[in-house]
């Protein structure tokens, strides 16, 4: 057992020494490998993350939502439905939305602008780990306030914005914004509070208003609202009193909980769009590596393994070189790559990947994403780097490691 | 030091490293336990329905709202031409529907 | 010590290129002598000096080594008997370039896997022997060809074999490094060890310490 170690221990530092004598091209090799190893484990740890992320954080979303559809488009709710909604069995409560996109051009960027929903206090973490508290009553109680962000009220005139747009427009509380309104006219408005950039994957360009502005800046009529949210009695009912809806009321589009959740498992699916070509890619080259190296050896290697077995060495000895040969680029690459990649994606909020995730976007937030990993994954990608091109490495050398020491020895004695 | 020596190095750090790396990834998840809570709380009371990923159109802004049409936008001609949305799909319940 | 029984050598059998490279030899090669195989080129010298050393196998014929019959032994004993029995010394020193003249002469060692501490200090001695330890961390492109010679020699001695085979070994060397060649034939014979030599150099077959001169022509030895 020793001999066999200290016998890979010197197979390895003469597998080095070879490797290192073409320093340039072995290096370029190398760190090429490594870019390609890097990518695809950024990747995998970033689609991961946001999905796992997704499904914990929106869990709580609204167990329905009901939109009006127009000619095929998002039209604005009529009030008059809520009642025919609450009708229906099983439907324990209807709750209507305001909500709707505001373009700054200021900046070039889209906000969503929403109204929070019911009476609601929000502490948010901060630099303390204290646990967030939120009380919400059920209550359209006047005399609470809306919405309470650390303390702060949001009150007519007022605005709480979220990070994202703070950054953007390098504003703060006490700060005014000039918003233009459906006529013209434009309404400043004060902003009260910013949501914790802890929170930026969900509230990056958010900006909550109150009911009375909203509709003063969109000129929306008390008899219409954006979209309703159906809380329903029993969750296992939730499809059924969906498809109740739709038919009761031809036009209106629900969607539930469970496709919402949904929508973000397919997020950054391998199989479609921009994700398939990353892996094509990666696979493609891993497939030009092997076979460069599979194709055949040059006339050095030839000799080199000519004079290995003339001096001694056996064809099984060969082969075990060329196998270091592959592990030891390989299993550098995957390696460095991985951590390079782990690094990139949880320390660094994926800086790499900036450019193509903030497409045209001006309000892009910060991801700062909890590392989430899966294992098998992981597992796949090292059995992806390392096998096929290791496996590349010794399949030439089977035909010139065969070389009998006879032959060997006169071929060299050129 | 022996070439081979170095290279036994090498790897033992990467696999070192690498584990605590992993063990960093275990732990976070606990100590972003709080972090979690917080945006899922905002979720439940703001009844939000989707994550601030792509702000270029209303479609990329909010996935779960959008429909297969939406994309459209005004014209049935107007392909898509934001660059998320090679990230992004319809979602699968636009298939199931009858 | 090493006996040849009807060895016959015929290369691509059955084409229209086939040729015999030796014709029934018998030839028994003594213990600590000095023998050289001496013949016009073409006479099958490299070809006998091949088998001889467990580098090939005969077509026909038997191959007995200190009386055990080796001629139809699986490669990986065979490659076994080699690596510990001969030391080969070919025409070019043959040395991998790019890597220290201590690692070559370690090469053939490396299966072995011998703790390296001891490897190197056999190695280091072997250099020093042949006064070239002061080259040992040098690049083997920086060796004068004398050098290099001397280099290989060292690797064909690293694991200590008792017969020594060598290929026309003065065939790239001037008059003073023949014989300086020569010279270390003779420690080569005064450990103890067995030498056999192919050359169509007088300097080398007229040498004083060999012992047999063999005369082949077209396969066959001349009697």
């Amino acid at each position: 057992m020793r001999h066999w170690i200290e016998k890979q221990r010197y197979i390895i530092d003469f597998t080095l020494s070879s490797l290192l004598r073409r320093k340039v091209k072995n290096v370029g090799l190398l760190a090429l490998y490594t870019l390609i190893v890097f990518i695809l484990a950024s990747t995998m740890f970033f689609t991961y993350s946001i999905k796992k992320e997704a499904s914990l954080i929106l869990k709580d979303s609204p167990e329905i939502v009901v939109q009006k559809i127009v000619a095929g488009r998002h039209d604005l709710f009529p009030v008059s439905y809520i009642d025919t909604i609450k009708k229906i069995r099983g439907v324990a409560s209807v709750e209507s939305r305001l909500w709707g996109y505001y373009y700054d051009s200021l900046v070039g960027a889209n906000y969503t602008l929403l109204t929070p929903p019911r009476n609601g206090s929000f502490t948010d973490t901060g630099k303390s780990t204290a646990k967030t508290t939120v009380i919400d009553n059920e209550s359209t109680d006047s005399s609470k306030p809306l919405f309470e962000l650390n303390g702060a009220v949001l009150e007519p005139g007022t605005l709480i914005i979220g990070n994202g747009i703070a950054r953007l427009r390098a504003i703060g509380t006490g700060d005014y914004m000039p918003f233009l309104a459906f006529d013209g006219n434009v309404l400043n408005f004060k902003i009260t509070g910013v949501l914790s950039s802890q929170s930026e994957l969900v509230s990056s360009d958010l900006m909550l208003i109150t009911g009375e502005d909203f509709r003063k800046l969109f000129g929306i009529d008390n008899s219409y609202v954006t979209d309703v949210t159906v809380i329903v009695n029993n969750p296992e009912e939730i499809a059924m009193v969906a498809s109740k809806i739709k038919k009761r009321l031809p036009q209106a589009r629900p969607i539930i909980r469970d496709e919402i959740l949904r929508t973000y498992d397919s997020v950054f699916n391998w199989r479609g769009g921009m994700m398939i070509v990353i892996f094509s890619a990666a696979v493609l080259a891993f497939v030009i590596f092997a076979w460069d190296k599979a194709s055949g050896l040059s006339a050095g290697e030839r000799r080199e393994i000519g004079i290995l077995k003339a001096v001694g060495w056996e064809t099984s000895d060969v082969i075990q070189m060329k196998f270091w040969e592959g592990a030891i680029i390989s299993l550098t690459a995957f390696f460095t790559g991985v951590i390079l990649a782990y690094i990139h994606v949880f320390f660094t909020g994926s800086i790499v990947f900036e450019p193509a995730l903030k497409g045209w976007s001006n309000l892009y937030p910060n991801f700062k994403l909890t590392p989430f990993i899966n294992l098998e994954q992981l597992t796949t990608l090292f059995f992806l780097t390392v096998v096929p091109y290791t496996v590349a490495t010794i399949v030439p050398i089977w035909r010139a490691a065969t070389i009998d020491p006879d032959s060997a020895m006169r071929f060299t004695g050129e | 030091m022996r070439n081979s020596s170095l290279f036994f190095l090498y790897i033992t750090s990467g696999i070192v490293l690498l584990s605590l790396l992993l063990v960093h990834a275990s732990v976070s998840e606990s100590a972003r336990q709080v972090n979690l809570e917080e945006k899922a709380a905002l979720v439940k009371i703001l009844k939000l329905t989707d994550l601030c990923l792509f702000t270029e159109a209303r479609y990329t802004r909010h996935l779960s709202q959008a429909d297969l049409n939406t994309a459209f936008q005004d014209h049935p001609l107007s392909l898509e031409h934001f660059p998320s949305g090679s990230f992004t799909q319809p979602p699968e319940r636009i298939n199931l529907r009858p | 010590m090493i006996e040849l029984v009807n060895v016959k050598k015929v290369f691509n059998a059955g084409n229209p290129s086939e040729f015999s490279a030796l014709n029934s030899v018998n030839l028994l090669i003594e213990e600590n002598q000095v023998t050289v195989l001496k013949g016009p080129s073409g006479s099958g010298k490299t070809t006998l000096l091949s088998i001889v050393g467990c580098m090939s196998r005969p077509s026909a014929g038997r191959v007995k080594l200190q009386g055990r019959e080796i001629t139809s032994l699986p490669e990986r004993f065979l490659t076994d008997i080699r690596r510990k029995t001969f030391g080969f010394i070919f025409q070019q020193p043959n040395l991998i370039k790019g890597i220290s003249v201590l690692d070559n002469v370690m090469l053939p060692a490396y299966p072995l896997g011998e703790k390296r501490v001891h490897l190197k200090n056999k190695a280091m001695k072997g250099l020093a022997a042949l006064n070239i330890a002061n080259k040992a961390a040098s690049k083997v492109e920086w060796l004068s060809g004398g050098e290099a010679q001397r280099a290989s020699i060292v690797r064909a001695l690293i694991n200590d074999p008792y017969i020594i085979i060598a290929d026309e070994p003065t065939a790239h060397l001037d008059t003073k490094l023949s014989y300086r060649f020569m010279e270390i034939i003779e420690t080569f014979k005064a450990e103890g060890k067995t030498v056999i030599i192919t050359s169509h150099d007088p300097l080398v077959y007229d040498s004083s310490m060999v012992d047999r001169v063999v005369n082949l022509r077209d396969g066959q030895i001349e009697v």
